[in-house]
């Protein structure tokens, strides 16, 4: 059988199974793997450890990480620090954020906005920007999934043809299994992606160079520049670093989904220790550093560095190996994306054409337009990932310059009384258009700072000036929070 | 705000020092720590590091609420 065919074989059949574990979960218990996390319920420690540290495996850090660490070097290490900080910076906000959303029944970060500044349009506006950069995430995983068909196939699939099956894939596996389906899934994606991370982050630097040491000596023989930042750029200095660090971590609990998890958390101190512990699961992810380090000299000159750690595997290990590492790749570009369409067509649906352009609207029709927009917004989010030549990293950095131009809403707003609806509205409306401004004109990284964190030091000054100079919210929405949870308020 | 609250950011703020804000003082390649790059290795040991100061947080955190409900007259001037 020729390579390709194993190859495919498998994969196609790694999502059979997924697809319909999927289904066959959606008819039992719903599972969050945090809580398993936590509580370690009936699951031994190490198994429990296991699968949490398969999840970091995502898309991103999966193909992109090492992708950037074979093109970029030294820069990609800013996505281990953000990981790790993220958590602490979650540690402060998401009790506080939970408490309000069980004080007042909250499901998204939309309801969020309006019961904290009493603002339906500022709502709506929170809800069409989450919508916004949900897509080049979105785009990301058609990417990642496009990827791995093409490599899979030894090039015999071209790119917009492979993007367009991940598209077919995805849409099918949303609107077939939905978001029940996500956790029994991730029990098998999980173990195949840690199998995968360990046999490829140490089993190529082992096999081509005998150790992870030897490979490290070749490489800084070959190019010691490449391992420091800025790396093989030249604009990703240290001034990049520390800007794009605080900017991802902030960002990270600011995306509309992440969000709304707190809301389902069981307590305020489950989520404290949950920041305390999550850190640890990234002990792993160096893995993908190394595989992308080995690609350098094992597949040297490739044009497209999300692709070096796939075509390290093709070279390397046999076809049926390729076919199991690109079904896990699949399943972990397919079950994000599912969260993400769904969360995406609900705040459209529920947070923004609903309350500014059809208040009468049935909770059935919003149902069926949220299900509408799923192919709209999959179909858009196809097209960018088919005419654009960006980088996976590159698109999630893209996309949380938008996203995290929310944090100034959200943690003002837990911390500080005079923070207005006007305020939030003007400053996150002036960090949207900055960043964007800055991008599309090619400005980013701008004075060696992530044009992102430059929109966002914007944004707050923006919030604050504008906040000052109008009312609050006059029914107390602080002292009922003082009262209910005794949270304090700077005034 | 309370002694606990100013200790528990500052231990908060370590990890941010440590692998966010002084970038420039460990980005190198040496000197090689277990065959690997300096700025790689310093940043998977603050990994397990970053826990540890986040558990001291959340111990201050504990204890700062069991010395709140036994004693009702310290909550008032908090």
């Amino acid at each position: 059988m020729k390579p390709s065919v194993v190859a495919m074989t498998i994969i196609f059949g790694t999502i059979l199974v997924g697809a319909v574990t999927g289904m066959y979960a959606g008819f039992r218990r719903q599972m969050n793997l945090e809580q398993w996390a936590v509580a370690g319920r009936g699951f031994g420690l190490i198994l429990v450890w296991l699968l949490m540290a398969g999840e970091i495996y995502t898309t991103f850090a999966f193909l992109g990480a090492s992708g950037w660490a074979y093109s970029r070097g030294g820069p990609t290490l800013y996505i281990i620090a953000y990981l790790s900080l993220a958590y602490v910076v979650s540690y402060f906000i998401l009790p506080r954020i939970w408490e309000v959303g069980h004080r007042f029944a909250l499901h998204t970060q939309s309801d969020f906005f309006r019961q904290r500044y009493g603002s339906t349009p500022l709502a709506a506006l929170v809800a069409v920007v989450g919508v916004l950069f949900i897509i080049p995430y979105l785009q990301l995983q058609l990417t990642g999934l496009g990827i791995i068909v093409q490599v899979a196939s030894f090039d015999a699939v071209s790119r917009s043809m492979a993007i367009t099956i991940a598209f077919v894939i995805v849409a099918v596996f949303v609107l077939a299994s939905g978001i029940r389906a996500v956790a029994w899934v991730s029990v098998l994606k999980d173990s195949l992606m840690l199998i995968a991370a360990f046999s490829i982050g140490i089993g190529v630097p082992y096999y081509y160079f005998g150790g992870i040491k030897p490979m490290f000596a070749a490489l800084i023989q070959a190019k010691a520049a490449h391992l420091t930042m800025p790396g093989s750029t030249t604009t990703m200095g240290h001034a990049w670093y520390i800007s794009t660090v605080l900017l991802t971590s902030m960002g990270f609990y600011m995306w509309p989904h992440a969000f709304g998890s707190a809301f389902s958390a069981k307590s305020g101190d489950t989520l404290r220790r949950n920041a305390v512990i999550m850190p640890l699961y990234g002990i792993t992810l160096p893995l993908l550093f190394f595989a992308g380090f080995a690609a350098i000299l094992v597949t040297p000159g490739l044009k497209n560095g999300d692709m070096a750690l796939l075509s390290t595997v093709r070279s390397t290990f046999s076809p049926w190996f390729l076919g199991m590492v690109g079904g896990a790749g699949a399943l972990t570009a397919m079950v994000p994306a599912a969260i993400l369409i769904l969360t995406a067509g609900t705040l459209f649906a529920k947070n923004f054409f609903r309350p500014l352009f059809a208040p009468a609207m049935s909770d059935d029709a919003v149902a069926r337009l949220a299900k509408a927009m799923v192919v709209v917004i999959t179909a858009v989010a196809m097209y960018f990932a088919i005419f654009s030549s960006s980088t996976l990293v590159g698109l999630l950095l893209f996309a949380y310059s938008g996203v995290t131009q929310f944090f100034p809403g959200v943690v003002l707003g837990l911390f500080w009384k005079r923070t207005t609806a006007p305020g939030v509205a003007a400053g996150i409306i002036t960090g949207v258009g900055a960043g964007m401004a800055l991008v599309f004109t090619k400005h980013d990284p701008y004075m060696g700072l992530n044009a992102g964190f430059i929109a966002l030091c914007l944004n707050a000054a923006v919030t604050v000036i504008v906040s000052l100079a109008t009312l609050a919210q006059p029914d107390g929405f602080a002292e009922q929070l003082e009262k209910a949870a005794g949270a304090e308020f700077v005034s | 705000m309370s002694r606990y609250r100013v200790l528990s950011l500052l231990l908060a703020s370590v990890p941010f020092v440590a692998i966010c804000f002084s970038v420039p003082l460990w980005d190198r390649v040496y000197p090689l720590v277990l065959g690997l790059p300096f700025n790689l290795a310093w940043l998977i040991v603050w990994i397990p590091l970053t826990t540890l100061c986040m558990a001291g947080v959340y111990r201050l955190q504990k204890r700062a609420e069991n010395g709140r409900s036994s004693s009702p007259e310290k909550d008032a001037s908090r």
